[in-house]
């Protein structure tokens, strides 16, 4: 073990934290001592936490934000190797389990200073307006209790962090602002996705994406490299570790790597008084006024379960009873095919075109809910798992379909799912290193989400049929991002925070992550993460001036 | 299916700006993995090693993938991929019972030991396994469609794909940082990308292949 590496020794520590920048690069940091009791602990540092971070140390509050995961300097640390990064997942077991268990770490989860922006693929859409209403307005789910006209508002705020690189005119819904950045430059899988559209005579356009299409301070663009979903090494992708984080230290936050917070504390009085935290061998207590949970949609609960206590013995904020239920997947099923022409999908960010047609039409739907679907582009481990996984190859018939990858062209969805507590989040017995029970996560597709798939992949196979794509197949079984399993709402008694992230049943503790969604729509849902935490800063802020906190 | 990228060799691009230094050095790492014999049974490495035959050919003509040497490495560490069937087991006691149960699977069948089976036969076995029909009683509670699908088929696979030589006969650009690509319209490749043997260009491709860099 060298002492530079980043997943043994922590890097933020005595006032300086890794420049992100700058291969070797420090930059101050400032320290609290846990007896110090700060404004604001947060419990990860990914879209949730970390922009939460940024926007209180923005507004003057003291902020230590805890990762379990190691702070990365992306130029130095990053390899163009999907095997190597998988050191960016959270791969700590867990158990999978339901008529369909889903497939975790790689897929969706995680473990990074920066969180699953550090490898995600930068997709970054809005919420049709509706799906704030998705109850009232469209019969199913439930109602946000925040309406689109705000998150509209914050949309803008996070698009302009991002500097989003996106289309002049977006053609569903409400007008919106320019994107800062213009569209990148359609690759080939992209443009096959333009034409079966255009054929198919519905709408299409360049995807709104986190990645530079010029140079922005420090960070340049994007060389095209396409090993988004591992890791950018160049810093043209703008995850959280490279845009909110580099501000919320400027701003005086302080970011704590390699430490897993393992407990939250609560006084006699029923408030939070701090969190127990595991870094450097040894656990840790650390003071504050407020707590924040932003694990995500699986360790935010398992949290909140495992910080169960004599006052509350089903787990913090739970009197509801709905910590952990209610998690909410998104279909991933794709319709794929092999093109004549070389596609080399590999190269460029794997979704550079996008269709949200039946995000906004709902004529001539047998299901509830939309979806979007993209443009692919899956590097070779990835590509090869479908292959086994989903068309059953292997021995020579799957090295000779492999050798045939530069040809291959395909479309994904990104599908809602409706919300439903038997798709939950609960603790298991077995324990993980640091003696915490581990999560158990169940899910199981409902009718509505096999209707959603049948329609969305004959879709797909159409618009790829239309460009001249043969031997075409349909992959029946991927789901993709996780959301829910702490939710929002307007009544205690079916919810488990407030429109402000703020928990019913413990007034300084808050959920700020993509557990607090109600519904979650057929777009992917990092935008609307840090679009709610920008919102959730703002709330605190004014809710400290009125005395509130 | 005969050698479509005849003469290419992402390694050939390991000193160009297609390659960072972490990149080499995990590559390197990769390389020079050698198989552990400290781990699992004699017995349990050699079935292992014809799952891997047989599942993930070796690349004709090529230098050969070193699965078995990742996947052990693998075992070794006992960790998780951040997910686990509920039922199965933690990671080295599923593959010690599953390799277990296709040995005595063999038996069962043949009389004889996994790794002596000929090709054929051997691929029977597998297919039963992938179906869950099995018939030594050997499988206890593993359920042997699970560990086919959730186990032993992706760790395999992923192994194999993780090596240069994988990505060299499927034609993938390999690493690509920090110089990334230009050229991303279809049909037109970089000079270092690798070129199909049967792309109908006027230069054969094993001879631009040996340019690519
Ligand atoms: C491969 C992939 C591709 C994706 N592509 C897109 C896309 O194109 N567009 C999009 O919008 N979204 C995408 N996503 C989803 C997006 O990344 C997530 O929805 C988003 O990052 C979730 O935000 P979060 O704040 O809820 O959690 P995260 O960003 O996951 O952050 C949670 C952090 O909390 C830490 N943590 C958890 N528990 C603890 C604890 N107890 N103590 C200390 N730290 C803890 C974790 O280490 C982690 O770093 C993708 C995700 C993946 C995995
Ligand atoms: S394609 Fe662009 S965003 Fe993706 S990893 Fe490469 S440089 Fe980063």
């Amino acid at each position: 073990m060298s002492a530079d590496d980043p997943q043994q020794v922590p890097r933020a520590k005595g006032g300086r934290a890794p420049d992100v920048f700058e291969p070797g690069g420090w930059v101050p940091m400032r320290s609290h001592s846990q007896d110090e009791e700060v404004d604001f602990v947060i419990v990860g540092t990914g879209a949730g936490g970390g922009t939460l971070a940024c926007k209180l140390a923005e507004d003057g509050f003291s902020v230590v934000a805890f990762d379990a995961g190691p702070y990365w300097r992306p130029l130095e640390d990053f390899a163009s190797d999907e095997h190597h990064q998988s050191k960016l997942y959270w791969t700590d077991e867990r158990i999978t389990a339901g008529a369909n268990p889903i497939k975790l770490g790689a897929n969706n989860s995680g473990r990074s200073v920066g969180g699953s922006t550090v490898h995600y693929a930068m997709v970054a859409l809005r919420f049709r307006p509706e799906w704030f209403k998705a109850r009232t307005r469209l019969g199913y789910g439930a109602d946000w209790p925040i309406d689109w006209q705000e998150m509209w508002k914050y949309y803008t705020e996070v698009e302009q962090a991002l500097t989003i690189s996106g289309p002049i005119n977006y053609p569903w819904g409400p007008r919106r602002p320019r994107y800062p950045y213009r569209a990148h430059p359609l690759n080939e899988a992209a443009k096959l996705l333009a034409r079966g559209a255009e054929a198919l005579g519905i709408d299409w356009t360049e995807t709104p994406i986190a990645t530079l299409s010029a140079p922005k301070g420090k960070a340049h663009r994007c060389v095209y490299r396409g090993f988004c979903v591992t890791g950018c090494s160049t810093n043209a992708k703008q995850s959280v570790l490279n845009t909110w984080l580099p501000r919320a230290l400027t701003a005086g936050a302080e970011i704590r790597d390699l430490a897993m917070v393992g407990r939250i504390e609560v006084d006699k009085a029923g408030r939070a008084t701090g969190v127990h935290y595991h870094r450097e061998g040894a656990w840790h207590f650390q003071k504050a006024r407020n707590v924040v949970v932003a694990g995500y949609a699986i360790e935010t609960p398992r949290l909140l379960l495992n910080s169960a206590c004599e006052q509350f013995p089903d787990g913090l904020a739970n009197s509801s009873g709905l910590v952990g239920k209610n998690l909410m997947v998104q279909l991933n099923q794709a319709a794929w095919g092999q093109m004549k022409e070389e596609v080399r999908s590999y190269k460029a960010p794997p979704s550079l075109t996008i269709s949200e047609h039946w995000n906004y039409e709902d004529r001539g739907k047998d299901y509830f809910g939309g979806w979007a679907y993209m443009s692919q582009g899956p590097l070779p481990i990835t590509w090869v798992k479908e292959l086994a996984g989903q068309r059953g190859l292997w021995g020579q018939r799957l090295i000779d379909e492999m050798a045939r990858s530069n040809h291959n062209v395909g479309l994904k969805m990104v599908g809602e799912v409706l919300p439903d507590e038997r798709n939950r989040v609960t603790l298991a017995e077995e324990t993980d290193r640091f003696g915490l029970p581990i999560a158990k996560v169940e899910f199981s597709y409902s009718d509505n989400d096999r209707a959603m798939m049948k329609h969305a992949l004959s879709f797909m196979d159409d618009s790829l049929a239309a460009v001249g794509a043969t031997e075409r197949w349909k992959e029946w079984d991927d789901t993709c991002h996780l959301n829910g399993t702490a939710r929002m709402g307007d009544d205690p008694k079916t919810s488990v925070v407030n429109a402000d992230g703020r928990s019913w049943d413990i007034p300084n503790l808050w959920v700020c992550d993509g557990s607090v969604f109600p519904t979650v729509g057929g777009v992917n849902p990092s935008l609307t993460i840090q679009a709610i935490a920008c919102r959730t800063a703002d709330r605190i802020k004014a809710l400290s001036a009125r005395g509130e906190l | 299916m005969a050698n479509r990228f005849p003469g290419y060799d992402v390694l050939a691009k390991r000193d160009t700006l297609s390659w960072n230094d972490k990149t080499r050095e995990v590559i390197a790492e990769r390389l020079a993995m050698s198989e552990r014999s400290d781990l699992l049974s004699d017995r349990q490495r050699a079935t292992l090693r014809t799952a891997i035959d047989r599942i993930v050919p070796q690349p004709e003509g090529r230098a050969p993938v070193n699965a078995l040497a990742l996947l052990l490495a693998k075992i070794a560490d006992d960790g998780s991929d951040g997910h686990r069937h509920h039922q199965l087991p933690g990671l080295r006691a599923c593959y010690e019972r599953g390799l277990d149960a296709i040995e005595e699977e063999a038996k069962a069948r043949h009389g004889t030991s996994f790794h002596l089976l000929d090709g054929s036969q051997a691929d029977l076995l597998l297919s039963a396994i992938e179906r869950g029909d099995v018939c030594s009683n050997a499988w206890g509670d593993l359920p042997p469609a699970i560990f086919w699908g959730w186990r032993l088929l992706p760790d395999i696979v992923s192994s194999y794909y993780a090596h240069p030589s994988a990505w060299s006969a499927m034609g993938f650009g390999g690493p690509a940082s920090p110089r990334g690509y230009v050229r991303i319209e279809g049909d037109r490749r970089d000079p270092w990308e690798a070129v199909e043997a049967d792309d109908g260009t006027l230069i054969p491709a094993a001879r631009q292949n040996k340019h690519v860099g």
